[in-house]
């Protein structure tokens, strides 16, 4: 990657006292797919409606080339937006809605035939020029937002969860799809998500935020094996978080037991969250087992089975191609690289226990999650 | 048994619109009666009519009602629609609250707001009489005239204010429809807040703007309460010159100007309908033709 | 950003303040005030001697707006059952009269009702009064039925009927049709489909049906005295003899214009109440 574009600077927002940006530090470089992950609330959205300019940030800067651009209007931004469910102007079709920037701008009128036709076929919408927007599916909405906003030719590319209407088959359909797109224009994209799936799929980085803070930055490899909390542990992917202690260099000790661990530059003793993700563990006969317990939900997933065992209270998750039956004794066996520790963090002891663990659950909190997304980070 | 129901249903419908169009089918007959009764019919004649474009009080009450429509119309749709505008854009407190005191002359009976209105133009030509005086006493530059008094001005003034409510009634909720995003896109891809609003947010409101402004105009046509109150001696719409002849007696001429008014409005809604269809099917086909 | 766009409404706000609450006020200032000027309340207890007027009009207005209900509520049922041409034509033709001045309107039944109107004349040609006249021993040459309080309640339902209609007819148009389905899978017949959801579903089109049609009528003068022929003194009329008539006299007009403008709201208000506490009751 090369150099750097956009840079936010202690930036901070607060709607009526509230605060939702917590002193944000970020920057982003040119030609660079960069992703603000999270749940809803957690203030990305905020994030890019500041970088596109519709919100002046209550302290901070944002630079844009090394030039303060905070109250410069959205329109003077070489920054576009592709908005959650489009915004697509009804009144116009598809050929005017592409062509709306370049008309504003003055473009002359072959140009602007040429750049729109060039578009359409890059998001493989030709031949739809006519038709009204109300014509289209959401896929093909969502094509011609991505044109509308691409046609400019802008530095900056921001998307607010530009999937989130989509069902999950064009959803995959459309993350390659973008990573195409993006990588054939060479421009920076800004990406808006709370999918994990999607940020790990699609980004150089992922920005992960909570709380209007950011949680952790890194590549997506960094980000799902070197969680720096339980928050992001839980969130980027399933993981097991329990309490331990941090004997020394390489040791950790849980269930009154030493672990062999990869993890160092502990104090000698301290109290830390371990993560062990559920495709590190096997399960082994009970007499080759490090722990042993038992079985208590047996799910079949297609790739494997989500295996849920209770060890001395705690229930663990462990997805392996291995059928065991509900209620028997199995012993399990943690490779050292299994063990990822971290330090005690404010979220320490809210995630990580899959005592309540169901499918329906699950759903359910995605489904609760995509609803509040659109009003939560709003107003 | 469901056949007989639905002939029942349509038997009522078909009595409700009897009895709503009798009395007005009559008027229409009565107005090319030879004889100036409007109950006793004496043969076929066109008189009336002619005597009617002689007749400068109700000609003249026509182009009033007219010129006051139209304008109030105007005005109101105009105002009404930046006013629907800046609610929409506004807290929800303060939205709540301006909203309550615009519904008043909706909710408000026709004489109370008729009457209100009069006695503050009233007060506020008695304060403003007193003043000129006063300015006109202390210097000679400009010249205030000291007596105002109920007219067209102030007629215009009660139709657009309760014309007004009517478009941000019609407007309001087809801001809120519109996706809020849209003008941030406009804003996106170029457009200044003046462009945004002439080439998004205008043409996503206008069936709003057209329904509001269609309503006020039948208000304004419709109004007779809040006229009589506010326009003084000066001016009279026809339904003022109308209520001054049923007290004596009313001319056939009446009949007459009420079906030309009814056959320009049944002209209009027929335009207007044939229009619609005629969109309707050519959407219909562009959908089949891709 | 979006709080520029509020300020478009500044204008209006101050066309509000000026010609929509100052009037407001002056009419309540005027309500207290005496002839001369001075604080009063003469005013209001004047008043007593028109508590007949009072009960008039709120009687004569609830006759109207009950029939108005009582028609109102099956047409726009029914019409709502019909194809989408025929209810289109239905609308048009329902907003069609309110295009020609209602005094217009009215005036064209006095041509209907009077005495040797075309009604009488029709009775006359098909022997209905002779019969009544043979029946009952009386000798009338007509049915009265002008200036009758039952011809301003029917100039009343002429004039208001559609504002009935509309907004029932707007409300019963956009229920969820899969409710009805819903209703009809858990066992209901249309009669219970009829009382048990959609009816509490069109009570806020009913209620705001009620109020357009109420508040007018309560109102009315021109009607009562085109109809009623002056005898039948309703709310309207007195106020408008207050300022317009030979009993001139704002004060007491403003009064009572106050004193009406409390009651309807009041009214409303507890109408209101009421229909949130039905929605609330369906909703559950």
């Amino acid at each position: 990657m090369s150099k750097e574009l956009i840079r936010l600077h202690d930036l901070c927002m607060a709607f009526d006292d509230e605060l939702v940006l917590d002193h944000i530090n970020l920057y982003i470089n040119d030609s660079e797919f960069l992703t603000l992950l999270g749940p809803s609330g957690c203030g990305k959205t905020t994030t890019l409606r500041i970088i596109g300019g519709f919100l002046v940030p209550t302290s901070g800067d944002v630079t844009f080339d090394g030039v303060r651009i905070n109250d410069v209007p959205p329109h003077k931004r070489q920054i576009n937006t592709v908005f959650q469910k489009y915004a697509l102007f009804p009144h116009l079709n598809v050929f005017e809605n592409i062509a709306f920037g370049l008309r504003i701008a003055k473009v002359p009128k072959d140009e602007i035939d040429r750049r729109v036709t060039e578009m359409l076929q890059v998001v493989s919408l030709k031949g739809f020029e006519n038709r009204q927007i109300s014509q289209l599916s959401g896929g093909q909405q969502q094509r011609v937002a991505i044109a509308r906003a691409l046609v400019n030719r802008p530095k900056v590319l921001l998307l607010d969860e530009p999937l989130g209407a989509l069902d999950l088959r064009l959803r995959k359909d459309m993350q390659n799809e973008l990573k195409r797109i993006q990588q054939q224009m060479g421009i920076t994209f800004i990406y808006v998500t709370h999918d994990q799936e999607e940020a790990l799929t699609m980004s150089d980085t992922v920005v992960v935020m909570d709380k209007g803070r950011i949680q952790q930055i890194g590549t997506p490899e960094d980000i799902y094996n070197e969680p720096k909390n339980a928050f992001v542990a839980d969130f980027i992917g399933e993981s097991n978080i329990l309490n331990g202690t941090m004997v020394r260099d390489g040791v950790v000790r849980m269930y009154r037991r030493e672990f062999q661990c990869v993890d160092k530059g502990f104090a000698p003793n301290e109290p830390v969250d371990v993560v062990i993700r559920p495709e590190d563990i096997d399960i082994v006969p009970v007499t080759e087992g490090q722990l042993v317990g038992t079985v208590t939900n047996v799910t079949f997933k297609g790739m494997q089975y989500d295996i849920i065992v209770d060890l001395g209270g705690f229930k663990w998750l462990i997805q392996t191609t291995d059928h065991s039956p509900v209620g028997a004794q199995v012993g399990v066996k943690i490779d050292p690289d299994g063990f990822h520790i971290m330090k005690k963090s404010e979220y320490s002891g809210l995630f990580g226990d899959y005592s309540s663990y169901s499918e329906e659950y699950e759903e359910l909190a995605d489904a609760t999650l995509a609803d509040e997304e659109e009003s939560g980070d709003e107003e | 048994m469901k056949k007989s129901n639905r002939f029942g249903n349509r038997l009522l419908m078909a009595l409700v619109f009897l009895f709503l169009y009798a009395p007005i089918l009559i008027l229409i007959i009565f107005s090319f009666n030879a004889g100036n009764s409007s109950s006793v019919w004496k043969g076929f004649s066109l008189a009336w009519y002619g005597k009617l474009f002689h007749n400068r009080l109700i000609m003249q009450s026509v182009y009033t009602t007219l010129i006051v429509s139209f304008l109030a119309t105007a005005i109101a749709t105009v105002a009404g629609t930046f006013a629907a505008i800046g609610f929409y854009a506004m807290r929800r407190k303060l939205r709540d609250s301006l909203v309550t005191v615009n519904n008043i002359p909706m909710m408000n009976a026709d004489i109370v707001t008729g009457v209100s209105l009069c006695l503050f133009f009233v007060a506020f030509f008695n304060g403003w009489g007193s003043f000129a005086g006063w300015l006109n006493s202390i210097q000679s530059v400009i010249v205030l005239p000291t007596r105002l008094t109920l007219g067209f001005g102030t007629l215009l003034i009660a139709h657009i204010s309760f014309n007004i409510p009517y478009v941000i009634l019609s407007v309001g909720p087809k801001l809120r429809q519109m996706d809020k995003n849209l003008i941030d896109a406009a804003q996106d891809l170029g457009c200044t807040w003046m462009q945004a609003f002439w080439k998004v947010v205008l043409p996503e409101i206008k069936p709003g703007i057209v329904s509001g402004a269609l309503t006020a105009f039948t208000m304004s046509i419709d109004d007779f309460v809040i006229s009589y109150f506010t326009a003084g001696s000066s001016a009279s719409t026809l339904a003022m010159t109308i209520y001054g002849m049923t007290k004596k007696r009313v001319s056939p001429q009446i009949n007459a100007v009420s079906t030309l008014l009814f056959a320009a409005v049944l002209l209009l809604l027929v335009i207007i309908n044939v229009r619609e269809a005629r969109q309707e099917k050519r959407a219909a086909e562009n959908r089949i033709n891709l | 950003m979006k709080n520029k766009l509020s300020r478009l409404a500044v204008p209006y706000v101050v066309w509000m303040a000026l010609f929509v609450v100052a009037p407001i006020i002056m009419m309540v200032i005027y309500a207290f005030s005496a002839s001369n000027g001075g604080f009063t309340l003469n005013n209001f207890v004047k008043m007593g001697a028109y508590a007949e007027v009072f009960i008039r009009s709120f009687k004569l207005a609830l006759i109207a707006t009950a029939i108005c209900l009582l028609v109102g509520y099956p047409v726009s049922y029914f019409m709502s059952k019909e194809g989408p041409r025929f209810q289109r034509m239905a609308m048009v033709l329902i907003m069609l009269p309110m295009w020609m001045n209602f005094l217009l309107r009215t005036y064209s039944w006095m041509t209907i009702l009077e005495n040797n109107g075309l009604l009488n004349q029709l009775f006359q040609k098909i022997g209905l009064i002779a019969l009544y006249n043979r029946m009952t021993g009386a000798d009338l040459s007509y049915f009265p039925m002008m200036n009758t309080q039952g011809a301003v309640v029917l100039g009343m339902v002429y004039n208001y009927l559609p504002f009935m209609i509309l907004p029932i007819y707007s409300v019963i148009i956009k229920l969820d049709g899969s409710l009805i389905e819903a209703a009809r899978d858990l066992g209901a017949g249309s009669a219970t489909v009829f009382r048990r959801v959609i009816l509490p579903l069109s009570l806020p089109g009913v209620l705001s049906g009620i109020t357009m049609v109420f508040v007018p009528a309560v109102s009315t003068f021109a009607i009562s005295q085109m109809l009623g022929g002056g005898t039948e003194l309703l709310l309207g009329d007195l106020i408008e003899q207050q300022f317009m008539g030979g009993a001139y006299n704002p004060q007491l007009g403003a009064a009572i214009s106050l004193v009406m403008m409390v009651i309807v709201v009041v009214c409303m208000l507890v109408m209101n109440r009421f229909g949130e506490g039905e929605e609330q009751a369906v909703m559950l």
